[in-house]
């Protein structure tokens, strides 16, 4: 057992550490989320220069190849500073599924501009009664000719309204098929939508959108496992971010115990409010040590081991974030309430954070359904 | 980032899982399989047993007695011992006054206790809390006189002295400067229970089970060679055992067990006439519960892939005791909750409830004191407050 970073980790988390404070203060998302794109292809592209949007690809597809560990530790930086650009649904979600899913010249095609950051990807996927399932999909995949026509509808799609591709899941009569649709393609409404957190993402209307055979990514009815590991991955990056959210909001508070006066002493010397601290602290190390573990076993070879450890960070990311999120507003007093305050901003993405992917309903259902009988 | 064990830790954890239930007797073993309370003399049996093994002291250096084992292996140790229900062993001689005594005590003091303590042919029991001294332990006045003839005379009182009914000695925080600033007239004393003007009260706890006593002392004089460390030097010493490494801080072998427990209680248990373990209610909890549990593994586990690399337990101790002790106790919450009317049972033999129901209303009570020995949750957060918030 080591829980110590490599050299080569600590360089890429201090780089990112120092790459997100000078580039994107939490600040930033309070001008972005007034814009109708929500974040700044520039910074898109210096991510790209960074290599960080090629870093968990192979190697053959352009990729650098890391670990999900070495993924979670730029998205921990990424959560700790609100960073807006979509790399979740661009790499996470719907890179993956084409590297996972798709042939060596769809990845040539697809995946290549985004490792470059000419474009953002969107995996369009949940629906109005899918309820973070991977399987219970209802948009359907008709052939037509030697291609498909795609119908239905695709809700709180994640950069959904920029993505310059959609990874798109819809069923056939053999299963989930995943398909790669063009942003302009004919038959597609792309309706923007604002999200709790203050980012952008869209509802999108599939009205028999046509693509040809080479769309198709991979064999047809074979998506499900594709699609229940991106979610977990999708789970263990919310997670990753949510860390560096909650750990940022202890940070805040405890800064604000430390210097907020009230009966002319420090607030922070209360003891009512130091052990509603040490219960954030506690909190945000149970977070972290579990999601330590799900980052470990995100690259894991058996979906089982990969699905019960993600589910049992992500439950707890609920419990805990939740938590830390709550009390960090509390112990703000009256300017946490407020619009000009960042720890408000922190408060709704963790509630954004616990929803996606999969709430601690959802997760502890999954965790138990795959426990040892007694 | 590594969270496999080594094959030679995993080849350990298996031959401690296989000798230990080779080596529990029968009797102790039938006890273990229904978390029945064991005896003194049962708790002893297995010390012995342990040390022929060489595991009696997993925390003791080779050249005292110890097996030499590094953090992990210690860790696996406490773990599968935990797991599989064995007596656990007095941890007041073994985890507290020996290691004490390795830091601090003379050649002479180290050559006459520590065998025995090993070997389990002396008991020890501790005397630090008094009814006016609990979490503000500093405050204890059990007093220690110079009698000016060798001997220090002791008159005062010692409570919640766990298993004291059973040792045949006791160490002591006693006071032997009232005019200097409380901390510091303390002094660390090792005394013979068999001492005359020790008197010794037991008190049932509220889990019906015999553990604490209160102690009394009675012009008690104990010679002067029984002082461990330097005279007033007592409290920077207790202070430093608690910064000792402590494996089954956070239970996590307890709990894992207690957990397994409560989903064989749910297995057999109908609700609706469903089986309660698949009732969504129900196993919600209980999965929250797992969950935070495997949480605190990896705190746990994260602190000691520190400690194999030789890094000091710090204050970190503090979040596995507050979190294992609520773990453990809402572990046996839920079990009294899945056994429904069975709650109810004291110590009824079955039929009235299934054996493994049997005793766990008396552990669910008594366990309401893991969140209150060795230093209460509230203490605990007043430390991790100061010593890592910086509050």
């Amino acid at each position: 057992m080591n829980f110590d970073l490599d050299q080569e980790q600590e360089l890429l988390s201090s780089t990112a550490a120092s790459f997100v404070k000078r580039a994107s203060p939490p600040g930033r998302l309070r001008k972005l989320r007034d814009d109708p794109l929500g974040y700044s292809p520039d910074l898109w592209r210096q991510m790209a220069e960074m290599g960080w949007l090629g870093m968990p690809f192979l190697e053959s597809a352009g990729g650098l190849g890391r670990s999900f560990v070495d993924v979670s530790l730029v998205l921990e930086h990424l959560g700790a500073s609100l960073v807006p650009e979509p790399f979740v649904p661009s790499v996470i979600l719907a890179g993956l599924a084409i590297a996972r899913a798709g042939g060596p010249a769809q990845w040539q095609q697809f995946l290549g501009p985004l490792i470059e950051g000419r474009t953002t990807l969107a995996l369009a996927h949940d629906e109005r009664d899918s309820r973070f399932s991977a399987n219970q999909i209802s948009t359907r995949a008709e052939r037509d000719g030697d291609g498909w026509r795609l119908t239905g509808q695709k809700v709180f799609v994640l950069n959904g309204h920029a993505a310059d591709l959609l990874v798109v899941s819809a069923r056939s009569s053999v299963g989930l098929s995943l398909f790669a649709v063009d942003r302009g393609a004919q038959g597609l409404k792309v309706t923007p939508l604002s999200t709790i957190d203050g980012r952008r993402a869209a509802l999108i209307d599939l009205e028999g959108v046509r693509v040809g055979a080479e769309r198709l990514l991979g064999q047809e009815g074979s998506a499900l496992p594709v699609l229940e590991a991106v979610l977990d991955l999708g789970a263990a990056a919310a997670c990753a971010e949510g860390v560096g959210v909650a750990r940022t909001m202890l940070q805040m508070t405890l800064d604000h115990l430390k210097t907020r006066e009230q009966f002319n002493v420090k607030i922070g010397s209360f003891q009512a409010l130091q052990h509603r601290a040490v219960d954030m602290f506690i909190e945000t190390e149970l977070a972290r040590s579990i999601t330590i573990a799900a980052c470990i076993k995100a690259d894991d070879k058996d979906p089982a081991e990969r699905r019960a450890a993600t589910s049992a960070a992500k439950a707890q990311l609920a419990v805990s974030g939740r938590f830390v999120a709550y009390q960090a507003i509390q112990l703000h007093g009256g300017i946490g309430i407020t619009d000009e305050h960042d720890i408000g901003l922190y408060f709704k993405r963790m509630q954004a954070l616990n929803t996606l992917f999969g709430d601690e309903d959802f997760h502890n259902a999954q965790f138990a359904a795959l426990a040892p009988p007694p | 980032m590594d969270l496999s064990f080594t094959p030679d830790q995993i080849a350990f954890r298996a031959e401690a899982r296989e000798w230990i239930a080779s080596a529990l007797p029968p009797p102790l073993a039938a006890k273990a399989a229904i978390d029945a309370p064991f005896e003194m003399p049962e708790v002893m049996e297995w010390h012995r047993i342990l040390y022929k093994r060489g595991w009696a002291a997993p925390n003791w250096p080779k050249e005292y007695g110890g097996p030499g084992f590094d953090a992990t292996r210690r860790a696996i140790l406490a773990e599968e011992l935990e797991q599989a229900g064995a007596p656990e062993l007095s941890p007041f001689g073994i985890i507290m006054v020996g290691p004490l005594l390795i830091q601090y005590g003379t050649d002479a003091q180290r050559k006459r206790f520590l065998p025995p303590i090993l070997s389990g042919d002396e008991v020890w029991c501790q005397g630090y809390s008094e009814p006016g001294a609990g979490s503000d332990l500093a405050a204890l006045q059990l007093r220690a006189a110079d009698d000016g003839a060798g001997h220090f005379v002791l008159n005062g009182q010692k409570t919640w002295t766990t298993y004291a009914q059973y040792a045949d000695w006791i160490f002591c925080l006693v006071r032997t400067d009232s005019k200097a600033k409380k901390q510091e007239g303390i002094s660390f004393l090792l005394v013979d229970m068999k001492t005359p003007g020790v008197t010794v009260k037991p008190m049932l706890t509220i889990g019906g089970t015999p553990a604490f006593c209160d102690t009394f002392f009675e012009d008690v004089r104990v010679p002067k060679e029984n002082l461990v460390g330097p005279l007033n030097g007592g409290w920077t010493m207790a202070k430093a055992l608690l910064g000792h490494e402590r494996t089954a801080i956070a239970a996590i072998g307890s709990s894992t067990r207690a957990i397994q427990k409560v989903k064989r209680i749910a297995a057999d248990t109908l609700k609706d006439g469903r089986v309660l373990l698949h009732d969504p209610v129900f196993r919600n909890r209980l999965t929250r519960l797992e969950i935070r549990l495997r949480a605190l593994r990896m705190v746990y586990y994260r602190a000691l892939a520190g400690a194999q690399l030789g890094r000091a337990p710090g204050p970190e101790s503090s979040l596995l005791k507050i979190c294992g002790a609520e773990i453990l106790q809402q572990s046996f919450e839920l079990a009294m909750e899945a056994m429904g009317l069975d709650s109810l049972s004291w110590f009824n033999p079955p039929p009235v409830v299934p054996p493994i129901e049997q005793f766990v209303p008396s552990r669910y009570s008594y366990l309401r004191a893991t969140t209150i020995y060795g230093g209460t949750n509230e203490v605990q957060k007043n430390i991790i407050a100061k010593a890592i918030l910086g509050l």
